[in-house]
């Protein structure tokens, strides 16, 4: 709904504003991502980090984070994931509602990072399992780099437009 | 004040001639040998005994050597130290690599339990007695020993590809 988009409209009538219904919806999800509290290794503390009053991700709505993935709707998959932790991450992910994104957090959750030589117990890449929206290297990413990925997600939601792209119904998931 | 090492050595050598096979003071970091049979007394002696007191098992670890006596070897070591008298300790125990059976030492220090998993996780050894031996790292269905010099890394697992 920003105004560059012109995707509102001010009538005649005072106190009303008129948009699409894709427009409110995909600037509400944007506005208000709620990650779920899940951190697997050094990651986690950069992402704790970014919640923190420094770095402040509650300026982008995404700083309510749930301790039930039943209640949240970003999944930041901060550290490395081990074959033994995959199952786990895949039944998160499950319990998740749908629209439902994630954000790979360094190079560990990308493709195995440091141990994609030699570590016989660490998943490739955290999309073997589950998958991702926004593929955030570094090791770990700085704070910062955690809110940069939040942005092009909002940029990535924001081109939802889950009723013109016909996907009512199927997830809200882009095509 | 804490017993040097020598004095220790000649100290365990003197009461277990049959269980301590020697001390090795020139590679490094000191250590005593102590056959496989005796370590659970050799480590309840060195906790016990006043002016030693090695109360406290810092770790048990272990060495894959597969270029050891015999066929090969597996070296498990034990990290002591004391909180009264100060000072550490380090005992290793060579057993077979292609049976690595070691008694545990979880009645002398139930500390050991995890420890033992681990090595036993890693290594594949074996303690004899001891309480709860499953792999404490690796997800129980795992195959092979990581730590072993020719493990060979897994292709799959779970459905996941590991190459």
């Amino acid at each position: 709904m920003e105004g560059e988009k012109g995707g509102i409209v001010q009538p005649a009538a005072p106190g009303v504003l008129l948009t699409t219904l894709d427009e409110a919806l995909d600037w509400a999800r944007r506005g208000s991502f709620w990650p779920m509290t899940f951190g697997l290794a050094c990651c986690a503390i950069e992402m704790m980090s970014a919640g923190g009053p420094h770095f402040d991700l509650d300026r982008y709505g995404a700083g309510a984070f749930r301790p039930s993935p039943r209640q949240a709707d970003l999944m930041i998959v901060a550290g490395t994931v081990t074959f033994k932790m995959a199952p786990v991450i895949r039944r998160l992910y499950e319990q998740v509602p749908d629209p439902k994104w994630v954000i790979a957090m360094g190079a560990c959750a990308c493709r195995g990072g440091p141990y994609y030589h030699h570590g016989y117990h660490v998943v490739k890449g955290v999309d073997r399992v589950i998958p991702v929206d926004v593929y955030l290297p570094g090791c770990p990413p700085r704070p910062e780099a955690l809110l940069d990925a939040i942005m092009a997600l909002q940029a990535k939601v924001d081109r939802m437009k889950t009723f013109s792209a016909g996907k009512a119904g199927e997830g809200g998931k882009e095509a | 004040m804490a017993m040097e090492f020598p004095v220790i050595a000649k100290l365990l050598e003197g009461r277990f001639p049959q269980a301590v096979k020697g001390a090795v003071t020139d590679k490094g970091d000191p250590w005593i040998e102590v056959s496989p049979g005796g370590i659970v007394e050799v480590l309840a002696f060195l906790k016990e005994e006043g002016g030693l007191e090695f109360d406290l098992l810092l770790m048990v670890t272990g060495v894959d050597r597969p270029d050891g006596e015999g066929g090969g070897e597996i070296e498990v070591v034990y990290h002591l130290a004391s909180t009264t008298q100060g000072g550490e300790l380090v005992l290793k125990v060579r057993l077979p690599r292609e049976k690595p059976l070691c008694p545990t030492v979880t009645g002398v220090h139930p500390g050991a339990l995890w420890h033992e998993r681990e090595t036993y996780d890693m290594l594949g050894v074996e303690f004899t007695g001891h309480p709860d031996l499953r792999r404490i790292l690796c997800p129980e269905d795992w195959v092979g020993h990581p730590l072993r010099k020719d493990y060979e890394y897994p292709e799959e697992y779970g459905g996941i590809s590991a190459k």
